[in-house]
């Protein structure tokens, strides 16, 4: 059963191969087996997962159910889930139990999902290594010295170590990708709009965007529909309609034209992850597709643009945490701005903290003007870039990170060199242009991940662009030997 | 040595949406503590703002009103700083690009002169909740139902020049916004309130002096005393050898004097940025348009009109359209009497008069009055068809607001009609004559003071009755001899 993907388990449910309460049952006690090893989860919702396992199966009975009714998945803790932990991985939140589901949650609950729990990740979603955790480090399932990457570490170390067939995830700077590709799992940012992020805890509001990490593009696109879409309650969100994902799987290939992202191909990406991503777009070529270079001139400003306006927008996102009305307050404050410091130096992690004061900094007065405003101005370049490069390819391809997984603990004392992880994922959530990362192979048996990027609202010509190597490729279908069985120790 | 005082006010009203500016909470006044804040409002992990577009149409007439530019793309931004009573950390407000630009307010000076106060701007925020720090011991309370209600924050130029300036314009902005339906107008409620820049500069002076910014006003009366006591204070100050403290202070209306605020004051860098959960606010010809179509009679506009075509004074039109209401309720009256000049004033001595007297003494708006327009009128017009006179119409006034009836019902039950009968008039004339010899001797002899005494006793005579100007005519008459 570990071994099957969402499409796979949908096919046999409804086959009655077995029921949802035994797939249900059989996942938790692998989260559980595994949680020691990997630390994937926060929280896991083991009695509501049964409760709703047997709902969907009375739905499944009578014929009331849709094509994602008692398939399993996990939700990253940033979304709100009502009666629910949710901690975001912060002290902060150790103790909010929200009122309320984030529509993503709500709409995927509405969808007869079954909710396993919560994954585990970088505090506030600030990381790219999953180390700034309060609850600890998440271990990538193909080498527990090393990183699943980050923030959304839990989520694609659970889909990896296949406990969980699929996942919710955001990615604000590649939060979703990178892990995807350090983990050797399918990940999908969609473009900025598409996906309410009414519940999704914010961190940088004008970058963040909830996705997926998933087996393959195609249980991506079975499950994306169903989150995506207006939301009244969000005012980012873009009132377009949503395309039915996985009908455009199979659309031919022939003539898609890639740009190969020049500026991507530098002194920074390592020798051997650039050989697996060339091979990778030979398997494009021989599919019908042509190889362009491309030239995006101002996307090398990316890491530090990202790096002025996503902690100025945290700094102020983040203000409301200040143990007044919820989450962490410190014992006995002596007046209101003990209460202040010590609730937030007490709650908040290092690098939050780091965060809050560079964007606090950049937005200082005597600041704003070259830093955040000049930043925004560089931002508009690089949308530029990419609308420019989109008139003359279809998509754009390019490795996700610059190397595979790396030890914990190795870049956790340089921020700066934790930072240059996201350099090839940053653009696009500058954009705000969707893109994917797929496993495309491995370095010193650790996974490859291949981005592709796209225009605004390109979800379906992405996945479809996936589903494509995927069904000439199995990369995505290796499993992490520790996993690859279906009782864990 | 002379000063000049500049004084510029920022005015935040309340609008009264029925929903919050950025969450669908009610905005209703009065409830229980935290009783109408939403998770939107309590500012919960995740929560988003959603724009009122009624808050929109609310600011953009007011901008009409007041013939200011209305930005075509206005922009929300964070103003970020840390109170208990502003939930998220920041108040999302509008910095670079308010939805407001420049406008204007007419204002008439005591000495009936007009003054053009310029307005900067009105931007659209959000209000923060209240700290209540009585009965909590050591605690302050936070009540949340305020927190977010939408506020338009109006800014003058530093136009005013005195006190009584800065009263004239608060009170036509606070008529302006009654008119316009968008704010109640109430200062105890606090959804008027007002903060005053007030600083001194030498005559002929052309740089502003420092100022000092006065919060906590709540009321007509205070804004004047505050300011009268704060220029006194800088020029003190000033004339001391000592300089001008660039700070917020609070008006005590028991000490009658502005004090620093104590805190520490918080570092004034709000870092405003584009708040990038909500969109700029679009606003195109045709929704100007709309909302210009639903624009009432402005104040200056009606008062320009009663003055053309019922021949009031400025003075008298002004304060009869203080409010669209009794503006409306002297129309009308002015209507039923014919709407002729004379009328007209009379109408307005009437309702500026005694009617504003008796609804001040039970604190009644117009709209309550226990005489309504259509009454009123009626009483007015046995005054102009001499049924009674005006004095005695003051009596059956009284009569009418205690006992609710008609002017005719009362005329009627207590046989207060005028005297008009010469012949009668005479009579008692000659009755008083005869029982005053000695006066008349008097008053023939030169003492003509005595006429009144003769006037008063006719007048006993008949009860108050008699038509005073046939009265004085035949007195004269009779007691020339």
């Amino acid at each position: 059963m570990h071994t099957l993907t969402l499409a796979e388990l949908a096919r046999k449910l409804r086959a009655k191969e077995f029921s949802v309460t035994e797939l249900t049952k059989s996942l938790l006690t692998r989260i559980e087996a595994a949680q020691p090893q990997l630390n994937a989860f926060i929280t896991v919702m083991a009695d509501s997962a049964m409760a709703q396992s047997v709902r969907a199966e009375a739905a499944l009975k009578d014929g009331s159910a849709g094509p994602l009714t008692g398939l399993p998945l996990a939700h990253k803790d940033i979304f709100c889930t009502a009666g629910v932990r949710t901690s975001c991985g912060s002290h902060m939140l150790d103790n909010f139990v929200s009122p309320y589901d984030a529509t993503v949650v709500d709409k995927l609950n509405a969808a007869g999902m079954v909710t396993l729990g919560k994954t585990n990740m970088d505090e506030f979603a600030m990381g790219s290594s999953n180390e700034t955790s309060w609850y600890g480090p998440v271990r990538n399932p193909w080498d527990p010295k090393l990183v699943p990457g980050g923030s959304s570490g839990g989520s694609a170390a659970a889909v990896a170590a296949r406990i969980a067939p699929i996942a919710t995830a955001t990615d604000t700077g590649g939060s979703i990708r990178q892990p995807a590709s350090l983990c050797g799992v399918t990940g999908i940012k969609p473009t900025y709009g598409r996906v309410s992020r009414y519940g999704m805890i914010a961190f940088a509001s004008s970058l963040d965007q909830g996705g997926l990490i998933a087996q393959s593009a195609e249980d991506a696109a079975m499950v994306l529909g169903a989150m995506s879409g207006f939301d009244p309650r969000d005012s980012t969100s873009v009132d377009t309609p949503v395309p039915n994902y996985v009908a455009e799987l199979e659309k031919p290939l022939a003539g898609l034209k890639i740009g190969l992202i020049k500026e991507f191909f530098d002194k920074g990406l390592d020798a051997a992850v650039e050989k697996c991503i060339r091979e990778a777009l030979k398997e494009y070529e021989k599919l019908g597709a042509t190889l362009v270079e491309v030239k995006l001139p101002a996307l090398p400003l990316s890491v530090p643009t990202y790096y002025v306006v996503a902690p100025a927008e945290c700094s102020s996102n983040l203000a409301r945490f200040d143990g007044v009305r919820y989450g962490y307050r410190c014992q006995e404050p002596k007046d209101l701005m003990d209460l202040y410091k010590r609730s937030r130096g007490e709650g908040f992690g290092a690098e939050v903290k780091r965060r809050i004061m560079t964007g606090t900094y950049v937005l200082s007065a005597g600041y704003y003007d070259a830093y955040y405003l000049k930043a925004q101005r560089v931002r508009q370049l690089i949308n530029q870039d990419f609308k420019k490069a989109f008139t003359e390819v279809d998509v754009l391809m390019g490795p996700t990170a610059p190397d595979v997984a790396f030890s914990i603990g190795a870049k956790a004392s340089d921020p700066i060199q934790m930072y240059l992880n996201d350099i090839y994922t940053i653009g696009a959530n500058l954009a705000g242009v969707p893109a994917m990362s797929i496993p495309c192979g491995f370095v010193r048996d650790l996974p490859v991940g291949l981005q592709i990027c796209g225009p605004h609202f390109a979800e379906g010509k992405l996945l479809n662009v996936a589903h494509a190597f995927q069904k000439v490729t199995d990369w995505h279908r290796r499993i992490p030997a520790a996993f690859n069985k279906e009782v864990l120790s | 040595m002379s000063w000049e005082t500049v004084i510029g006010l920022e005015i935040h009203a309340q609008l009264s949406t029925r929903s919050k500016i950025f969450s669908g909470s009610p905005t209703a006044y009065g409830s229980a503590p935290n009783s109408q804040a939403s998770l939107v409002d309590l500012a919960y992990p995740g929560v988003l703002p959603v724009l009122n577009q009624e808050a929109v149409r609310m600011a953009v007439k007011f901008g009409l009103a007041v013939d200011a530019t209305i930005t075509a793309r206005s922009v929300f931004a964070r103003k970020n700083y840390f109170y208990p009573d502003l939930p998220k950390g920041y108040q999302i407000s509008q910095y670079e690009l308010p939805i407001v630009a420049r406008g204007h307010m007419d204002i008439v000076l005591d000495d009936g002169s007009k003054k053009r106060i310029g307005i900067t701007r009105a931007h659209l925020e959000e209000d923060a909740g209240k700290s209540l720090h009585e009965g909590l011991g050591k605690l302050t309370g936070i009540d949340l139902n305020r927190a977010g209600t939408p506020l338009i924050e109006i800014v003058s130029e530093p136009d005013m020049r005195s006190a009584k300036e800065a009263v004239a314009y608060l009170k036509k902005v606070h008529t302006l916004v009654r008119y316009l339906e968008i704010c109640d107008g109430n200062m105890q409620e606090g959804s008027f309130r007002c903060d005053a820049n007030v600083s001194v500069r030498r005559v002929g002076a052309d740089k502003l002096g420092t100022r000092a910014e006065i919060k906590n006003i709540n009321s007509f009366r205070f804004v004047e005393k505050a300011i009268n006591y704060e220029v006194a204070r800088q020029i003190d100050v000033l004339e001391g050898g000592g300089k001008v403290v660039q700070e917020t202070r609070l008006y005590d209306p028991d000490k009658g004097e502005t004090r620093s605020m104590r805190s520490k004051e918080e570092a004034n860098d709000y870092r405003y940025f584009p708040d990038p959960d909500l969109l700029p606010v679009e606003v195109d010809a045709a929704f100007i348009a709309s909302v210009r179509a639903t624009l009432p009679e402005l104040p200056d506009q009606k008062a320009a009109r009663f003055v053309a075509t019922l021949g009031l004074s400025e003075y008298d039109a002004g304060v009869l359209t203080s409010s669209k209401e009794l503006g409306a309720y002297y129309e009308e009256v002015a209507k039923l009497l014919g709407s002729s000049k004379d009328v007209a004033k009379l109408a307005a001595n009437w309702v500026a008069g005694s009617l504003a007297a008796a609804l001040n003494e039970h604190n009644l708006e117009i709209t309550e009055s226990r005489i309504d327009a259509r009454r009123l009128s009626g009483l007015l017009s046995r005054i102009v068809d001499n049924t009674i006179s005006g004095k005695i119409a003051k009596d059956v006034f009284e009569a009418m607001w205690a006992e609710g009836k008609d002017a005719d019902a009362i005329i009627e039950s207590r046989g207060l009609k005028q005297i008009t009968d010469t012949g009668a008039i005479e009579k008692a004339i000659d009755d008083v004559m005869a029982k005053n010899p000695g006066q008349l001797a008097d008053y023939r002899s030169g003492k003509d003071k005595l006429f009144g005494f003769f006037v008063g006793q006719t007048m006993k005579a008949t009860g108050g009755k008699a038509n005073p100007a046939q009265l004085n005519e035949l007195l004269k008459k009779k007691l020339a001899g």
